[in-house]
């Protein structure tokens, strides 16, 4: 999620204060992002000096409110942000991940306990989220926000699940002894056969 | 009073050096109106203590205590009628009868306890209305969605006689296994506000998005219980940098 976009995205339709604007951006992500209002002017500032909103003075009760636009420039920057798929040449590091293969790195380490330690962490986390979104009363904002967070939180608990059940397998499996190591094909021999047919001429 | 107390739970399978210790001192209490998953990989004993849990097998070892009785010191007629009285059973395979219909699924367990036809139907069409399948009562199971026949199969784990239903212990086995997420999300809702409304319920489950319905979380790993989780508060959800 970039707040400019998503910002310029609650322009699309009609101009709006910058206020309106933060309490827009929270209902339509389902108060999961909070955000607060010196970012919101922050980022419009940036969006108007970058030509891509205006904004027009209206006079109120007691002060002049800015009443922020999309330009034209904005609605296609818009436009094929929406469309420009996310980078994915490069994947992303999640921290558990980088903490159970340290904790493997260390000799008699309890890496079961490190893997029950995050998946009882990420399964709260899971819980909390449905219970926000159990009470969303079938707002949909919130339900596909949850929704996407529970997808990927699920996906760090079948990791998880995955990661045990590989070790439990690998402490079943025999170590590899030192004579199998070594009847196996390797690329000695054949160096040596061509070091010999090398000598050989 | 507690509607489940598992005390010290053993379960031991096979003789001498077969033999496998399915569950090893499980203790669980699952409390009026609470929803427990009990989570673990295939064969970490979580479908025999939802057996044990609903008097269906022995422990070998241990105490089981639903609403307040004993089942060990129960005659199996008496163990039979407090299951009727007070369990209800959710299975992944919904377990309908397809030649009856939805209203006749919900009611068949009344009618075998004794209830009047004319009472039983009454319950049944409450227990629909509960589930928000009122509209649905006289059509088939192969005539209705798999999300619609699992939350069918919750109405007939509810119904019954007086207010009991209100307060019914329901054990659930991977009770969305076969269904996608949104009709697996109708199932949980439903069985979630029945737990709302007063029932108890154990899921024991190993899909983490529908344990994640559940008030608490018990870890099971090879018959024993390795941890438990219970929700973060809401303010762990809110996260302030998306910039």
């Amino acid at each position: 999620m970039t707040i400019p976009h998503a910002l310029m995205a609650l322009l699309a339709s009609t101009p709006k204060y910058g206020l309106r604007l933060k309490e827009e951006f929270e209902a339509s992500t389902g108060a999961v992002w909070p955000l607060n209002v010196g970012q919101v002017y922050a980022t419009l500032q940036r969006l108007e000096r970058d030509g891509l909103v205006e904004a027009s003075e209206v006079e109120g009760e007691l002060a002049s409110q800015k009443l922020y636009h999309l330009t034209k420039a904005g609605r296609t920057e818009l436009d094929s942000w929406l469309r420009t798929p996310p980078d994915a040449s490069v994947p992303p590091r999640d921290e558990i991940v980088i903490k159970v293969m340290v904790a493997l790195t260390i000799i008699d380490y309890d890496v079961l306990g490190v893997i029950q330690t995050h998946r009882r962490q990420v399964l709260q986390s899971m819980q909390s989220f449905t219970r926000l979104k159990k009470n969303s009363k079938n707002d949909l904002a919130v339900e596909l926000v949850v929704d996407a967070e529970l997808f990927r939180l699920e996906a760090m608990t079948r990791w998880l699940d995955t990661c045990e059940a590989r070790l439990h397998r690998r402490s079943r499996l025999p170590k590899p002894t030192v004579p199998a190591l070594a009847a196996e094909p390797g690329p000695v021999p054949a160096k040596r056969s061509v070091a010999r047919r090398a000598r050989g001429r | 009073m507690n509607a489940l107390e598992l005390v010290g739970l053993t379960k031991v399978h096979g003789t001498g050096v077969n033999t496998f210790r399915a569950l090893d001192n499980v203790s669980l209490t699952v409390g009026p109106g609470e929803l427990v998953a009990v989570m673990g990989p295939s064969g970490s004993g979580k479908t025999t203590l939802l057996t044990i849990a609903g008097g269906l097998e022995a422990p070998t070892e241990g105490q089981v205590i639903v609403r307040g009785h004993d089942l060990a010191s129960m005659t199996r007629d008496q163990r039979a009628a407090l299951r009727r009285s007070s369990v209800g059973y959710i299975f992944q395979e919904f377990n309908l009868l397809s030649a009856l219909t939805a209203v006749e699924n919900v009611a068949m367990p009344l009618e075998l306890d004794g209830c009047s036809s004319a009472t039983a139907r009454r319950l049944s069409m409450e227990s629909l209305a509960r589930v928000g399948l009122s509209d649905r009562a006289n059509h088939f199971p192969d005539d209705l969605s798999g999300g619609e026949r699992q939350r069918i199969a919750i109405a007939r784990a509810l119904v019954s006689r007086g207010q009991d239903g209100q307060h019914r212990l329901l054990l659930a086995d991977e009770p969305t296994g076969s269904l996608d997420t949104v009709n697996g999300d109708a199932v949980m809702e439903v069985l979630r506000s029945a737990c709302d409304e007063g029932a108890s319920g154990v899921m024991v489950t190993h899909d983490a998005r529908l344990a994640s319905w559940s008030d608490r979380i018990v870890f099971l790993r090879d018959g024993v219980v390795v941890d438990e989780a219970v929700p973060d508060g809401p303010e762990s959800l809110l996260v302030g940098d998306h910039q």
